[in-house]
């Protein structure tokens, strides 16, 4: 999933500053299962900043909308009526429903309450953690399902550098050394040769170093007429 | 350190030498070699010395892999030139960047031009990451902060005061959006650019319009700003420039009088056409100097003639720019 954190309360009224109507919007997606942008945290949020701008002399009127997917067209669609009657919305997507709500409504102010901030999962409740950078060319088959692009400080494709320790990273001791992880799975997995292959530079034009990515699909696309951008 | 400490110079370079005693400034432009043969520095060098106040010296451009920057540089300045070094945010980050100008410094670099570099996607190591930790304003301001504040980017102090370098940066007046380039040009300039180096033009209503914006602002007083011009070499080159680089316009009427120019000769006798055009490309590029020098607030004239130095002399003799000012 694509993990969030919501922004300080005082960075998210300063973006609001001069606004009295405010839409807050959340997603029903990644960020309601990461707990940062649902319908509970825009409640949590609407509320506070009603609170907040009150005891500040500068009220905000808050109200609240949450849509299933920030990310599609026919999921904010429905939100168009609406948002004549607000001066901003403040979105609680990930950095691509902020996006999408800009170039489908390209005459409200719309901007971020969230940092967007990795993909990752969460290995117990209450954290999340990074595994994956959508490089674009997946390697996991060559490192036993664990990623040194996402997870090694260094991005290192041919094992632990010298700052690994007891298992951990010396960049931060709260972060297991993927090397380390690839080695013990390897040798789990009686694959240990594999590891000793030189692995050549990353063909990295495939991440974003290649410029902004898109993918057509011939197969799915509609003809020219029924397209909707 | 004062600037008084420094005679009133930043960095006492040649280039700012001339610039500040009010001469029309000619810089030139030299491409290192995909090899590590000092020689080709030096032959080049020659071809330039005495008919330009300072050559740049272009760091992997086009990202294609070529000698330092830097290492030609001081090459040059062993044959007694003053080198502007280019530096691109495309393949350092700004401890890379830091440690190659106190580098430069220590070998004597006095001119250092401030760019964001061609994406690597064109050049011969099209899979590599590209930097960018730095854009090219960050890299002025930067530069600026080592010399006039003696800070590292991080803001710690550098033991015994910071390279003083003469800052450059460029401008591209063809790109889009055309109206907010004179305002990324002033924020070149409040980053602390000393000098700009245009893009090659090849549009000079377009560049006239440009400046008129740049003068109506103010800039032209607070940065010296040095044209681009580059002689047309072929027909091929022209329509080359006008259609796959980005950011590049070339009036069709230069290309008309490059295909005027070979009219009349034979196509099997290429070496007649290679040297009617070749003149043609001088002869267009000396007009467009005298054009450009007509513009208000145009300090110099920056000659890209990139593996055709031999054309550097002619230009420059025909634009009446010769001699050039020897200031002690």
């Amino acid at each position: 999933m694509i993990v969030g954190e919501q922004k300080p309360l005082a960075e998210i009224k300063q973006m609001l500053v001069g606004f009295r109507k405010v839409l807050v919007v959340g997603c029903g997606t990644c960020v309601t299962v990461c707990m940062a942008g649902g319908e509970k945290e825009v409640g949590i949020l609407a509320s506070a900043l009603r609170m907040s701008t009150r005891l500040d002399g500068n009220a905000i009127e808050c109200d609240e909308a949450t849509v299933q997917r920030q990310c599609e067209w026919e999921y904010i669609d429905p939100l168009g009526s609406r948002l004549a009657n607000y001066d901003a919305v403040l979105s609680l997507a990930c950095g691509i429903g902020v996006q999408t709500l800009v170039q489908r409504f390209p005459n409200v102010w719309v901007v971020p309450g969230l940092n967007t901030t990795f993909l990752g999962m969460p290995p117990e409740q209450g954290v999340w953690e990074e595994r994956c950078q959508a490089c674009g060319e997946c390697i996991l088959d060559k490192t036993g399902g664990i990623c040194p692009i996402a997870r090694c400080s260094k991005q290192l494709l041919n094992g632990p550098c010298g700052g690994s320790q007891n298992g951990v990273c010396e960049v931060n001791p709260q972060t297991p050394c993927a090397w380390q992880l690839i080695y013990e799975r390897m040798s789990a997995m009686g694959r240990l040769e594999h590891l000793l292959e030189i692995q050549p530079p990353k063909n990295w034009s495939a991440a974003r170093h290649g410029g902004p990515r898109r993918i057509i699909r011939d197969d799915l696309r509609l003809p020219e007429d029924y397209r909707t951008t | 350190m004062s600037e008084l400490a420094h005679n009133g110079y930043k960095s006492g370079s040649n280039l700012e030498r001339v610039l500040k005693a009010g001469h029309f400034a000619v810089t030139g432009e030299l491409g290192p070699p995909k090899n590590h043969d000092a020689n080709v520095i030096r032959r080049k060098a020659a071809l330039l010395k005495g008919y330009v106040d300072t050559v740049n010296i272009t760091d992997n451009q086009t990202a294609i892999v070529r000698m330092s920057s830097i290492a030609a540089g001081v090459l040059l300045i062993q044959e007694g030139m003053d080198p502007v070094i280019q530096m691109t945010c495309r393949d350092r980050n700004r401890l890379g960047m830091q440690s190659d100008l106190l580098g430069a410094a220590a070998l004597g670099v006095k001119n250092v031009l401030c760019l964001t570099g061609d994406h690597q996607s064109f050049g011969n190591h099209p899979t590599a990451k590209n930097v960018h930790d730095l854009d090219s304003i960050q890299l002025v301001r930067m530069v600026k902060d080592m010399r006039d504040e003696s800070r590292f980017q991080c803001g710690e102090e550098i033991p015994g005061g910071g390279p003083r370098f003469f800052i450059g940066a460029a401008a591209n007046p063809f790109g889009d959006p055309f109206d907010f380039r004179p305002y990324r040009l002033a924020k070149k300039v409040a980053a602390g650019a000393d000098f700009i180096q245009t893009q090659l033009i090849y549009d000079i209503p377009r560049f006239r319009e440009f400046m008129k914006r740049v003068v109506d602002m103010g800039l032209h007083e607070k940065v010296f700003i040095l044209a681009g011009v580059g002689p047309l070499k072929s027909v091929g080159m022209a329509k080359y420039m006008r259609d796959q680089v980005p950011g590049m316009i070339v009036a069709n009427e230069y290309i008309e009088r490059m295909e005027a120019a070979v009219k009349h000769i034979d196509k099997t006798d290429k070496k007649a056409r290679a040297e009617a055009w070749q003149q043609e490309g001088i002869r267009i590029c000396i007009e467009q100097i005298q054009q450009i020098k007509e513009i208000e607030g145009v300090a110099g004239i920056h000659i890209m003639a990139i593996e055709w130095e031999e054309a550097i002399r002619p230009i420059v003799e025909g634009a009446g720019l010769l001699p050039r000012p020897v200031i002690q």
